[in-house]
C-alpha cells in the first residue's frame, strides 16, 4: 500500500508546475494549459482521499471538475480565435486595451 | 518493492517530468503533446488508487476531447514562436521561482504538518467498489442529480458562448 | 489457476491475436485490391503467387526495401512517433474484444479474450479517441502544408464523429446494463440483435465507424485530388507502412466492434437447439464471429469503391446535423423499449 503522502505530494508538484507555468508564459493557448494541469492535479487530491477516505463523493466531484474544464476550454479557445481574428497574436501582454 | 511502489513512481515520474517539459517548451504543440503524455501518466495513477472509471474517463474526456480541441486552435491559428518572457524581464524569473517555491512548500506543510483527519486506509476491495461504473452512476443520478443538472446547463451555455465568440460576424 | 499458468496462457493468446492480425491485415489489403478490381471489371493482383496470393508480402517486401525519407522541415521525433501512436493504437484495441465463447481446455476455464474489463467498451471508445493524435501529430511534425490540412482536418472530424458514436454506444449500454464486452454479447442471445432492435443507432454507429477509420466516402484527411497523401504525404518505407497497416487494422477492430455492439458477437441464433456436441457449437460460434468481421469488412471495402468522397463541409453537416440528432432518437427509442419491457 502506496501511503497518502506520495500521491499529494505529487500533486502538489504538478501543482507548483501549473502556477509557475502560468507566469512564466505568455502564449495564451499555454497558460490554459497550464491551468489545466492545476485542474488535474486537484483532480489527483480528490481521487486520493477519495480512495483511501472509503468515500465515492471525491470521485463524483473529478466530474464536476472535468465539465468546467470542458466549457472553460470551449469557451477560452474560442475568445482566443476571436483575439486572434482581430490582433493576430496570442501573446497575452499585448492584449492590453479593452476595447478598440 | 513491489510492483505497485514502481508502477507509482513509474507513472510520478512521467507525470512530474512531463509537467515541466511542458511549461517549458517553446513550441505550443510540443507543450499540448507533454500535456497529454501527463493526463495519460495521470490515468495509471488512478489506475493504482482502484478508481478505474475515473482513469478512462480522464482519457477519454482530457486526452480524447479536451486536448484534440487545443491542438486544433493552435493548428489553425499557428501562432508565431514564442519570445521567451525571461529574456526581455530577467527580474520575473526570480519571481516565479519564488512563488513556486512559496506554493510548494505552502502544500507540503499542509500535507506533512497539518493532520486533522486521521487517515485510516480503507481495504482493498472497499476501494474497488466505490472506483466501479455502477457506483459512480447511482451516486451521480441519486444523491448529486442537482448538481449534475446544473453542469449540464452550465455545459449547455459554453456551447452557446463558445459559437457566439468564434461566429466570424454578430449581424 | 496459479499465476504462471495465466502468464503463460496470456502470453499464447497475445501470440494469436497479434498472429491472426497481422495476416488478416496483410490479406484485407489484397481482398481490397481484388474487390476493387472486380467492382471496376479489373483483374487485380495475379503475378505473384497462385491467383496474385503473396501479393501482400511482395508489397511488404518493397516498402521494406525502400528509403526513409524524413524531410528537412519536419520535427524528426514528432514525425518518428506519429506512426508509432497510430500503430499502438490499432493493435491495443483488440485486447478487449472476446472472439468467442469461454472455452475449457485441460479443465480450464479460458475465455476467448486478452482481458476481459469491467470497462471494456469505455477503453475501446478512449483507445480510438487516442487514435487521432497519430495522424495529427504527423500532419503537424511533417512541415508541409498539404499534411498540416489533412491534420487539421481530421482532428475536427474525429471530434465531431465521436460524439454520434458515444450516443449510439449508450443506446446499447441502456440494454445490456454492463461495459463488459461479454455481457454485451450475452444480451443479444437468439434473435434480440441490437442492429434489429436499434437499426438506427446501428446506422449512425456505422457511419461513425466509418468516419473514424477515415475511409471512404470519409477520407478527408489524405484525399489525394486536393491533398497529394494527406497526412502520410511525407513518409515514405516503414513508415509509411505503419499508417497502411494501423488503417486497416483500425478497420478489423471497428468491424469487430460493430458485431461485438450490434450483430450479436460470437453468438450464432438457437445453436443450442439443435443438439450439436459442445466442442463443436464452440467451433461454429468462434467461426460465426469471423465470418460476421468479414462480412461487415467487404461491407466497408465495397461502400469505398462505390461511394465518391464527401465535400468538407457535408462531412460537418452530416456529422453534426443528421447523425447526432439520429442517435439522440436512438437513444431516447431505447430508453422507452427499456421502460416498458420492464
Amino acid at each position: 500500500m502506496i501511503p497518502v503522502e506520495y500521491y499529494l505530494v505529487l500533486s502538489a508538484f504538478m501543482f507548483t508546475t501549473g502556477v509557475i507555468g502560468v507566469l512564466i508564459r505568455r502564449n495564451a493557448i499555454v497558460l490554459f494549459m497550464s491551468i489545466e494541469l492545476m485542474l488535474n492535479s486537484a483532480n489527483l487530491t480528490f481521487v486520493t482521499f477519495a480512495s483511501f477516505l472509503g468515500d465515492s463523493a471525491g470521485q463524483v466531484f473529478i466530474f464536476f471538475v472535468m465539465t468546467v474544464a470542458a466549457a472553460e476550454a470551449a469557451v477560452g479557445l474560442a475568445i482566443m480565435i476571436a483575439l486572434f481574428r482581430n490582433k493576430q497574436t496570442l501573446n497575452a501582454d499585448e492584449v492590453n486595451v479593452l476595447k478598440w | 518493492m513491489t510492483l505497485e511502489i514502481i508502477l507509482f513512481i513509474l507513472f510520478a515520474l512521467i507525470g512530474a517530468a512531463s509537467g515541466v517539459l511542458m511549461i517549458t517548451r517553446k513550441n505550443p504543440v510540443m507543450s499540448a503533446l507533454f500535456l497529454i503524455l501527463n493526463f495519460a501518466a495521470l490515468a495509471g495513477v488512478y489506475l493504482l488508487l482502484n478508481a478505474q472509471f475515473i482513469a478512462v474517463v480522464q482519457i477519454i474526456v482530457y486526452a480524447g476531447a479536451i486536448m484534440v480541441l487545443f491542438l486544433f486552435v493552435i493548428m489553425l491559428l499557428r501562432p508565431d514562436a514564442e519570445i521567451s518572457i525571461l529574456r526581455t524581464n530577467p527580474l520575473l524569473k526570480y519571481v516565479a521561482i519564488g512563488v513556486g517555491v512559496l506554493v510548494f512548500a505552502q502544500l507540503i506543510y499542509l500535507i506533512f504538518f497539518f493532520k486533522p483527519l486521521n487517515i485510516t486506509p480503507s481495504d482493498v476491495a472497499e476501494r474497488i467498489q466505490i472506483g466501479t461504473v455502477e457506483n459512480i452512476g447511482t451516486e451521480i443520478y441519486t444523491k448529486y442529480i442537482i448538481p449534475v443538472q446544473v453542469a449540464g446547463f452550465l455545459l449547455l451555455s459554453a456551447t452557446i458562448g463558445a459559437l457566439v465568440l468564434a461566429k466570424k460576424k454578430f449581424e | 489457476m496459479d499465476l504462471w499458468t495465466i502468464i503463460i496462457i496470456s502470453i499464447i493468446k497475445i501470440l494469436f491475436v497479434v498472429t491472426i492480425t497481422l495476416l488478416t491485415v496483410s490479406y484485407l489489403v489484397y481482398f481490397e485490391r481484388k474487390i476493387s478490381a472486380w467492382v471496376q471489371d479489373r483483374i487485380g493482383p495475379n503475378r505473384v503467387g497462385w491467383y496474385g496470393l503473396l501479393q501482400p508480402f511482395a508489397d511488404v517486401f518493397k516498402l521494406f526495401l525502400k528509403e526513409d525519407i524524413v524531410p528537412d522541415a519536419s520535427i524528426k521525433s514528432i514525425h518518428t512517433l506519429a506512426p508509432i501512436i497510430t500503430l499502438f493504437v490499432a493493435f491495443s484495441t483488440y485486447a478487449v474484444l472476446p472472439w468467442g465463447p469461454p472455452v475449457n481446455i485441460f479443465g480450464y476455464e479460458i475465455p476467448l479474450v486478452l482481458a476481459d474489463v469491467n470497462s471494456g467498451i469505455l477503453i475501446v471508445l478512449a483507445l480510438t479517441s487516442l487514435g487521432v493524435y497519430g495522424i495529427t501529430f504527423s500532419g503537424w511534425a511533417s512541415g508541409s502544408k498539404y499534411s498540416l490540412l489533412g491534420g487539421v482536418r481530421s482532428s475536427a472530424q474525429m471530434i465531431s464523429y465521436e460524439i454520434s458514436m458515444g450516443f449510439s454506444v449508450a443506446g446499447v449500454l441502456l440494454i445490456s446494463e454492463s461495459l463488459r464486452p461479454a455481457a454485451i454479447i450475452e444480451s443479444q442471445s437468439g434473435w434480440m440483435w441490437n442492429a434489429f432492435i436499434q437499426p438506427i443507432g446501428f446506422i449512425t454507429f456505422l457511419v461513425s465507424a466509418f468516419a473514424e477509420t477515415n475511409r471512404l466516402p470519409f477520407d478527408l484527411p489524405e484525399a489525394e485530388p486536393e491533398l497529394v497523401g494527406g497526412y502520410h504525404t511525407e513518409y515514405s518505407s516503414m513508415k509509411f507502412a505503419a499508417f497502411f497497416l494501423a488503417e486497416y487494422a483500425n478497420m478489423i477492430i471497428s468491424s469487430g466492434l460493430i458485431v461485438t455492439l450490434y450483430l450479436g458477437g460470437w453468438q450464432v441464433p438457437y445453436i443450442e437447439t439443435f443438439g450439436l456436441s459442445s466442442g463443436w457449437v464452440t467451433m461454429m460460434q468462434i467461426g460465426a464471429f469471423f465470418f460476421k468481421v468479414g462480412a461487415v469488412l467487404f461491407f466497408f471495402i465495397w461502400v469505398r469503391w462505390s461511394i465518391p468522397r464527401f465535400k468538407y463541409n457535408q462531412l460537418m453537416n452530416l456529422g453534426w446535423k443528421v447523425m447526432f440528432p439520429l442517435a439522440l432518437v436512438n437513444l431516447v427509442w431505447v430508453a422507452i423499449l427499456v421502460m416498458l419491457l420492464n
